[in-house]
C-alpha cells in the first residue's frame, strides 16, 4: 500500500466526515410550522400513472393551494412499507398517506402504535374503524352510472357490454351503476339498450377474467362480447383491459370505457377508441384529508369520494368528443346534477 | 461434449474465470491484504463520488444558484451533496443530534430512535447475507444460479404457508419448521434445474431464468387462489403467520432488529466451512474450477452439480422465508425488490467469500437504508442508491479502471491456468 493511497483515504475520510456534520447541521435548521404531509406509495411508485400517482396530486394541490410542505417515500417492496412508516413517524409528518390495500396491515399497526399521529389510506378502509385513520372511498357507481346512460345513448347496436376482474365489491360497483344507468335510460327513453355481462339482480352470471393482469383474458372477452354484438365495453379489471382495448381497436367498430383513471391519458394509444373513463380520483379525497387536518375537524373513519365532491367522475370525451350528441351531454350534466341532488338514486 | 474454442471467450465465461480464482491463502493472502481490500473500498468512494456529482446536476437549487453566480452554483452544490450524504449517515448509522437527546431525556422511546438507524441497516442487509451466499455457493461450484430471486419467492410461499396453517405448535418448533421448509422450498425448486443440468446437459443459466418465471407466477396464482387472505377478495395476499412461527424481533417498535440476523450469520460460518474446511467442499471447488480434472480424479461431478445447486437454493429459500416470519408476517407479490438480482452483483463484490458476502451485504444494507432518510431529507429518488451500487459493481468487477484513477500496482498475484465448465456444457 502506497503512500498515495493513504493521503487519498485520508483526504476522503474527512471529508465526508465535514460533509455529515454540514448534513447534521442542515436538517436541524429545517424546521418550519408548515403542516407536514407525507406520502408512502405502495410498490408501483410514485409515477405509476395511477394511485399513487393521482393521490401525489392531491398532495402537490394541497401544496400549491393550501400551502403544505409534501414529501413522499416509494417502497421497493413489503418490508419497505414499515420502514418508511417508521422514517415519517420519526419525522413527526401531520399527516401520513399511504396507497392501496396491500399497505393496509403496515398502516394499521403504526397507527395503532402511534395514536397521536394522523393517517389516511387510499382505497381501502377498516372495520371498525380506527380513530386516527381515515379511509378514502369512492361511491364509484355515481360515475358509472353516468357512464352507462352515455354508453346507452351512443350505442348503435343497442348492446353493450362489461366484465370485471373478480366478484368483489370495488369491482362489481362499477357495473352495478353501469348496467342501472343503461337501464335509466331505457326506462327514460322507451329504448332496450342490453347490457352484456353483468345484471345487479343476477350477479352469479357476471362475466369475470378471474385476474387482474391476464391481457390474453381481456382480449378473449372483448372478442365474445363483440361477437355478441356488444360496441361499446366496459373491462373493469385493470390492466386486463388493455387486452380488451387491443381487441377492440383490431375489430375498429367498438368503443371503450376505461376505468380507475382517465386512459386517454395513461394510454393514449387507444385514444381513437375511449370513449370516456370512470374515475376515482384520489387526489380530492386526498386533498379533502389534507384539508380536514388544518381545519383541525380530521376524525377517524372514511371519506367517501362522490360525483359531488369530485371523488368520482367519468372523463373528458377528449377524441371522440364529436360522437356523443350535444343533446346526450346536455343530459348527462343535467344527470349529474340530479344525482348530487338526490333526485336520481343510482342504487 | 466440444471443447471450449481457444481463442473464443465471451463474457460469461470471462466472469466466470474471474470468480473462480482461488482466493490467495496463507502468506499470499497476508501480503495481498491490502491489495484486496483497496479495490472495494475505492469502489466505494469512486461510487460515492459520482452519486455526489449527480445529486448536485440533478438538483434545481443547484441549477438556479449556477444561474447566480458560479461560487454561489458550488457553494449551493456542496450544501446539497452535504445534505444528502449527512442524511443517508443518519439514516443508516447513527444521527449524533439523536444519541444526544436520548441520553439527556432517557426515554425508552428515544434511545430505540437513536438507536434504530445501525440496527435497521442490519436487517436491510440480512436478505441480502442469504442470497449473497446462494449465488456465490453457485459461483464456487461453477455454476451461475440466476434463479435466486424465484428460490426466494418459493421459499416464502412455503414459510408463508407453514407459518399460518400450522396451528397449536410451541414456537420453538414452528419457527425453526417454518424457516425450514422455506429453505426445502427453495433447495428443490434449484434442484431441478441442477438435475436438469447433471442429468441431460441442459444449462443452468436458462433453466433457472425459465424457473424464476414459473416461481412468479406460481406464488401469483397461490397467492390469490388457495393462499389467499379471506376478506381480502382474491386479491394476491396471504393471511398473517401465527405469532408461534415469527422470528423474534428484539425490541419494541420502531426498532425491527430480529434473530434471522444472527441466523445470516451462523450460516455464512456454516458454509465458509463446508466450502473451505471440508473434503466436500474441495469437492466442489474442484468441481468448479475444473470439471474435467474432477471427473479425471474420480469426484461425481453430477451429485456436486445437484447438491451445490440445491444447496444454493435453499439459501435463497431462506432469503424469503426470514423476510416473512421477521419482517413481513404474510406474503404479497411485492415481497423482493429483486434481492435475487442484486445478490449477483453482490457476491461478485464479496469475491463469493462468506465473509465478503457479509461485508458486502452490510453495505447494500446501509446503503438502502440510509436512501429513505435521503429522500427523506432532500427528495433524492431512492434510485439514486441503485446507480451507486450499479458504478461501485462496475469498479469492483473492473479493477483496472480503479488501479489507474488512483495509480495503484498491479498486484503480483500468480496467476493460476483455470479451465472452466463456462456456457458450453459440463
Amino acid at each position: 500500500m502506497n503512500k498515495r493511497f493513504i493521503t487519498i483515504m485520508t483526504v476522503l475520510i474527512l471529508g465526508s466526515l465535514v460533509l455529515a456534520a454540514c448534513g447534521g447541521t442542515a436538517t436541524e435548521t429545517e424546521v418550519t410550522k408548515k403542516i407536514k404531509v407525507c406520502q408512502i406509495t405502495d410498490t408501483g411508485g410514485i409515477d405509476d400513472k395511477s394511485f399513487n400517482a393521482t393521490a401525489w396530486k392531491g398532495v402537490q394541490d394541497a401544496m400549491a393551494q393550501l400551502g403544505v410542505e409534501g414529501k413522499y417515500l416509494e417502497s421497493k417492496e413489503v418490508a419497505d412499507y414499515e420502514k418508511n412508516l417508521n422514517a415519517f413517524i420519526e419525522e413527526k409528518c401531520d399527516l401520513i398517506i399511504t396507497v392501496g390495500f396491500l399497505i393496509g396491515d403496515a398502516t394499521k399497526a403504526a397507527a395503532e402504535a402511534n395514536p397521536d399521529m394522523k393517517f389516511s389510506i387510499v382505497d381501502y378502509t377498516y372495520d371498525p374503524p380506527i380513530p386516527n385513520v381515515v379511509g378514502q372511498i369512492f361511491n364509484t357507481d355515481e360515475a358509472a352510472f353516468l357512464a352507462g346512460y352515455l354508453a346507452a345513448g351512443v350505442t348503435k347496436t343497442g348492446k353493450v357490454g362489461t366484465f370485471g376482474g373478480l366478484p368483489i365489491p370495488t369491482v362489481t360497483i362499477f357495473m352495478d351503476g353501469f348496467a342501472r344507468g343503461v337501464a335509466y335510460y331505457n326506462q327514460l327513453k322507451g329504448t332496450n339498450v342490453e347490457v352484456l355481462g353483468w345484471d345487479p339482480a343476477n350477479p352469479d352470471a357476471g362475466l369475470f377474467s378471474n385476474s387482474f393482469d391476464d391481457q390474453q383474458k381481456g382480449r378473449e372477452l372483448a372478442v365474445s362480447l363483440m361477437d355478441e354484438g356488444a360496441d361499446i365495453i366496459m373491462p373493469v379489471a385493470g390492466p386486463v383491459g388493455l387486452g380488451s382495448a387491443a381487441a377492440i381497436k383490431e375489430r375498429g367498430n367498438a368503443y371503450l370505457i376505461g376505468v380507475d383513471s382517465d386512459w386517454v391519458l395513461t394510454s393514449p394509444e387507444y385514444a381513437d377508441i375511449t370513449l370516456t373513463s370512470v374515475m376515482k380520483l384520489m387526489d380530492s379525497t386526498t386533498f379533502q384529508v389534507i384539508q380536514s387536518v388544518i381545519d383541525g375537524t380530521f376524525k377517524g373513519g372514511n371519506v367517501v369520494g362522490t360525483l359531488e365532491n369530485k371523488g368520482v367522475d367519468i372523463a373528458p370525451f377528449h377524441n371522440l368528443d364529436s360522437m356523443v350528441p350535444a343533446e346526450l351531454k346536455a343530459e348527462i350534466e343535467q344527470l349529474k346534477a340530479d344525482i348530487i341532488a338526490g333526485k336520481v338514486s343510482v342504487k | 461434449m466440444t471443447e471450449q474454442a481457444q481463442g473464443k471467450i465471451d463474457f460469461g465465461q470471462q466472469v466466470l474465470k474471474e470468480i473462480n480464482e482461488p482466493t490467495p491463502e496463507g502468506e499470499t493472502h497476508k501480503r495481498s491484504f491490502w491489495s484486496t481490500i483497496s479495490i472495494p473500498l475505492l469502489a466505494i468512494l469512486t461510487g460515492l463520488i459520482i452519486g455526489a456529482i449527480l445529486i448536485a446536476a440533478t438538483s434545481p437549487t443547484v441549477w438556479a444558484a449556477f444561474s447566480e453566480s458560479i461560487w454561489q452554483g458550488f457553494g449551493q452544490a456542496f450544501t446539497e451533496i452535504g445534505k444528502a450524504y449527512g442524511a443517508l449517515f443518519t439514516g443508516s448509522i447513527a444521527d449524533p443530534a439523536k444519541i444526544v437527546n436520548a441520553i439527556s431525556t432517557g426515554d425508552p422511546r428515544d434511545i430505540r430512535s437513536a438507536v434504530n438507524p445501525f440496527l435497521e441497516s442490519l436487517v436491510q442487509a440480512t436478505p441480502y447475507i442469504f442470497s449473497g451466499l446462494a449465488v456465490a455457493v453457485g459461483f464456487r461450484s461453477g455454476l451461475f444460479n440466476i434463479g435466486v430471486e424465484g428460490q426466494l419467492f418459493i421459499g416464502a410461499a412455503c414459510a408463508t404457508y407453514v407459518g399460518y396453517a400450522v396451528t397449536g405448535l410451541p414456537a420453538y418448533i414452528h419457527m425453526p419448521l417454518a424457516f425450514l421448509a422455506g429453505a426445502l422450498g427453495g433447495a428443490i425448486w434449484a434442484f431441478i434445474p441442477g438435475l436438469l443440468k447433471a442429468k441431460t446437459g441442459g444449462h443452468e443459466v436458462i433453466n433457472t431464468i425459465m424457473m424464476n418465471w414459473i416461481a412468479f407466477r406460481l406464488t401469483e396464482w397461490l397467492l390469490s387462489g388457495p393462499m389467499t387472505r379471506p376478506g381480502s377478495g382474491g386479491m394476491p395476499l396471504s393471511p398473517l403467520i401465527q405469532d408461534t412461527a415469527k422470528i423474534p424481533q428484539f425490541f419494541a417498535s420502531p426498532i425491527r432488529f430480529h434473530l434471522g440476523f444472527f441466523i445470516a450469520l451462523a450460516i455464512a460460518w456454516l458454509i465458509n466451512w463446508l466450502l473451505f474446511k471440508t473434503t466436500w467442499g474441495l469437492n466442489l471447488r474442484t468441481v468448479g474450477t475444473n470439471p474435467r480434472a474432477a471427473r479425471y480424479a474420480g469426484l461425481n461431478t453430477d451429485n456436486s452439480i445437484m447438491i451445490a445447486m440445491a444447496i444454493s437454493g435453499a439459501l435463497a429459500g431462506m432469503a424469503g422465508g426470514t423476510q416473512i416470519l421477521a419482517v413481513n408476517h404474510s406474503m404479497a407479490l411485492g415481497l423482493s425488490s429483486g434481492y435475487g438480482f442484486d445478490s449477483i452483483a453482490l457476491a461478485l463484490i464479496g469475491n463469493n467469500t462468506p465473509i465478503g458476502v457479509i461485508l458486502a451485504s452490510l453495505l447494500f444494507g446501509t446503503l438502502r437504508n440510509g436512501a429513505t432518510r435521503m429522500m427523506v431529507v432532500s427528495a433524492i429518488p431512492i434510485d439514486i442508491i441503485d446507480v451507486i451500487q450499479a458504478i461501485i459493481l462496475i469498479f469492483v468487477a473492473a479493477p483496472a479502471i480503479i488501479r489507474s484513477i488512483y495509480h495503484l500496482k498491479q498486484p503480483k498475484v500468480e496467476e493460476t491456468q483455470v479451465f472452466l465448465s463456462g456456457w458450453g456444457g459440463k
